[in-house]
């Protein structure tokens, strides 16, 4: 039995990769339940949003490049966010005017909305594609590894390596940052504590004299944030491609459900829950459970309950778990 | 103040508002009754904005205000509340009033973050205010009580607060005391009256409770069928024969309006 070699493990392959890509899965999911909050409908174009922000910082970065300047040991793509989320904010801001603001002003049913967004989805597909390409994009610079399996390994003398990259690092100290900034913003500044009463309660809100098409506003920017910072960061931990990006729209979705639509805490439960899920239903536990065992008696199989051509099966089995015994998620959201 | 000239709100074929005019004189506190489904509630959707008007005009001292959307009417200083009272559920009672001054410096982004001494000072300042509202309302152990746990009584108290916050023209209130026990609607009563009279405040006001009406509303307008039926002091519409048959339900349609 080596305990500490199969816990080495465990973190390496299984807690810190579902770690980063839940704080990937919760900004996204933050974005769709923003939306759903205020605006009232099931953004379909959100990781179109997402490879939009992420190829616009893309280009930035490359030009930032070309031109000589770096980060140091940082991606330089974390220079180029602002530009990404600038270009994102007016994106899905002329978006808002020209498209959904027609709809809300007929005060549109939500299922009008999710497939006018749909439509949106389509033609910000296109413009991605368009401006970046359908191939895989790498963008990763700067430093590699924060803890490398090999140092890992001679620095305390066990079998297993633990492999920590600078990637998962950033992706997590990026999130809290921006979940920090959001819970301030929501909840100790006046225009914060607008759109959540605009959420809770649109006819009182306006009778207050808040101004919806301000909450609107607000709203597009701080999606436009989220959206690019968790595309970018997904982007730096594996790579770029739309078609993923698009595809992300399953598990960011199942996420902010599983939390309760309009509820920004369970966003942030429900990526990591969607996350640790996936990867522990995927994940091969062979080696782990070997560790564990005692001598002579490793497993034969893969201990694999799923293969991970499977992964957005499980999304979407907890989706429908969730919807049919808790419908308005784990917290409380407003029902779908 | 309000002029309401030959109002029309039909839903499909259904004409829920039917050619309604009528006027709400500055300093009164007029009531407005009249059967269920005569179109009150409606009516009062139509001015305060939340529905658009099939036709007719709304006016407020000379000014066109038809279709302008509640949160500029809030600006105006027309405000209103629900028949079934409305709350920030997840906000406190006292968070439910601060939220509603406008244009404090708050709401810019940048304040929050660099002018903090100031927004503190402000939301002191609300906070006391809304305090205030809560003792004259006989509710001020209820601050830090969450909103959505409040009794339907309690909301309407915390309805009426909302319009004390800031200083309004006039109030249109829907059915202030339904569901609402005896003491806290004298409470209600009492809170309009002195409103009407130490802040100037002109009220509309739907109410089934006649002495209630009595007691507080004059001149009374009475809808029926989604017209105004009849309009004078409450004892003399308390013995209008119109009135009495449409509350009856025999309906006005032989007799002719009075
Ligand atoms: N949104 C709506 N759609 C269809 N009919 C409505 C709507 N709102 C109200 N009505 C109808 O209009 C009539 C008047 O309703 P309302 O104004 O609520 O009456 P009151 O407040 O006087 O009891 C009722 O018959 C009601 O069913
Ligand atoms: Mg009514």
């Amino acid at each position: 039995m080596e305990p500490l070699n199969a816990l080495v493990v465990f973190l390496n392959f299984v807690f810190i990769p579902a770690a980063a890509y839940g704080a990937q899965l919760a900004l996204g999911a933050l974005g769709v339940t923003l939306i759903y909050g205020i605006l009232r409908f099931s953004n379909f174009a959100h990781g179109d949003t997402m490879a939009f922000g992420t190829a616009i910082t893309i280009l930035v970065t490359f030009a930032l490049q070309g031109a000589g300047v770096t980060f140091g040991p940082l991606p330089t793509a974390l220079l180029a966010l602002p530009v990404g989320i600038a270009a994102t904010a007016l994106l899905v801001l002329g978006t808002d005017r020209s498209v959904y603001r027609f709809y809300r002003e007929r005060k549109a049913a939500p299922v009008i909305l999710v497939i006018v967004s749909m439509g949106v989805m389509f033609v910000m597909n296109g413009i991605v594609r368009f401006i970046i390409g359908v191939e895989d994009v790498v963008f990763t610079d700067g430093a590699r590894f924060v803890i490398d399996a090999r140092g890992f390994r001679e620095a305390t003398g066990l079998a297993e390596g633990l492999a920590l990259r600078s990637t998962q690092v950033i992706t997590l100290v990026t999130a809290a940052v921006a979940v920090a900034l959001l819970f301030w913003f929501l909840n100790r500044t006046r225009t914060g504590k607008s759109m959540r009463a605009f959420s809770d309660n649109e006819d009182l809100a306006l009778l207050s004299g808040i101004s919806p098409e301000r909450v609107v506003a607000i709203t597009w920017i701080i999606v436009a944030a989220l959206a690019t910072t968790a595309g970018v960061l997904y982007g730096l931990d594996k790579s770029f491609k739309a078609f993923t990006y698009f595809q992300l729209l399953l598990p960011i979705f199942a996420a902010a459900i599983v939390g309760g639509l309009g509820n920004p805490v369970g966003a942030i439960a429900g990526g990591f829950i969607i996350a640790f899920s996936e990867v522990m239903v995927t994940y091969a536990w062979r080696k782990v459970v070997a560790y564990l065992l005692p001598e002579g008696l490793e497993p034969t199989s893969l201990l694999q309950l799923m293969s991970t051509e499977y992964k957005f099966a499980v999304s979407f089995a907890i989706l429908v778990i969730v919807l049919l015994f808790r419908p308005t998620g784990l917290f409380k959201g407003q029902s779908v | 103040m309000i002029e309401v000239h030959d109002l029309h709100k039909h839903f499909g074929g259904f004409r829920a508002v039917d050619g309604a005019s009528l006027s709400i004189r500055p300093g009164t506190i007029t009531g407005l009754i009249g059967p269920n489904g005569a179109g009150k509630t409606t009516l009062f959707n139509v001015i305060a904005g939340r529905l658009p008007p099939t036709s007719g005009r709304v006016t407020m001292g000379g000014e066109d205000i038809t279709g302008l959307p509640p949160h500029e009417l809030f600006h105006k200083g027309l405000l209103r509340t629900f028949q079934i009272a409305h709350e920030f559920s997840s906000m406190t009672v006292r968070e439910n009033l601060m939220m509603v001054p406008p244009n404090q410096s708050g709401e810019s982004i940048w304040n929050a973050w660099f002018a903090r001494g100031r927004i503190r000072q402000e939301e002191a300042r609300l906070a006391r205010k809304a305090d205030e509202v809560l003792e004259f309302l006989t509710i001020r152990h209820l601050a830090d009580e969450k909103a959505g746990n409040l009794s339907g009584g309690q909301k309407k108290l915390l309805e009426l607060g909302r319009t004390m916050m800031v200083d309004a023209r006039i109030v249109f209130l829907d059915e202030v005391g339904a569901g609402v026990n005896r003491t806290l609607l004298n409470t209600i009563g009492d809170a309009i009256v002195r409103l009407n009279r130490e802040r100037g405040y002109t009220f509309c006001v739907i109410e089934h409770d006649m002495d209630f009406i009595g007691r507080l509303c004059d001149p009374v307008i009475v809808m029926a069928e989604g017209k105004v039926l009849a309009e004078g002091p409450a004892e003399s519409i308390m013995r209008n024969e119109a009135v009495i048959e449409a509350y009856l339900g025999r309906g006005l349609r032989n007799k002719g309006a009075a």
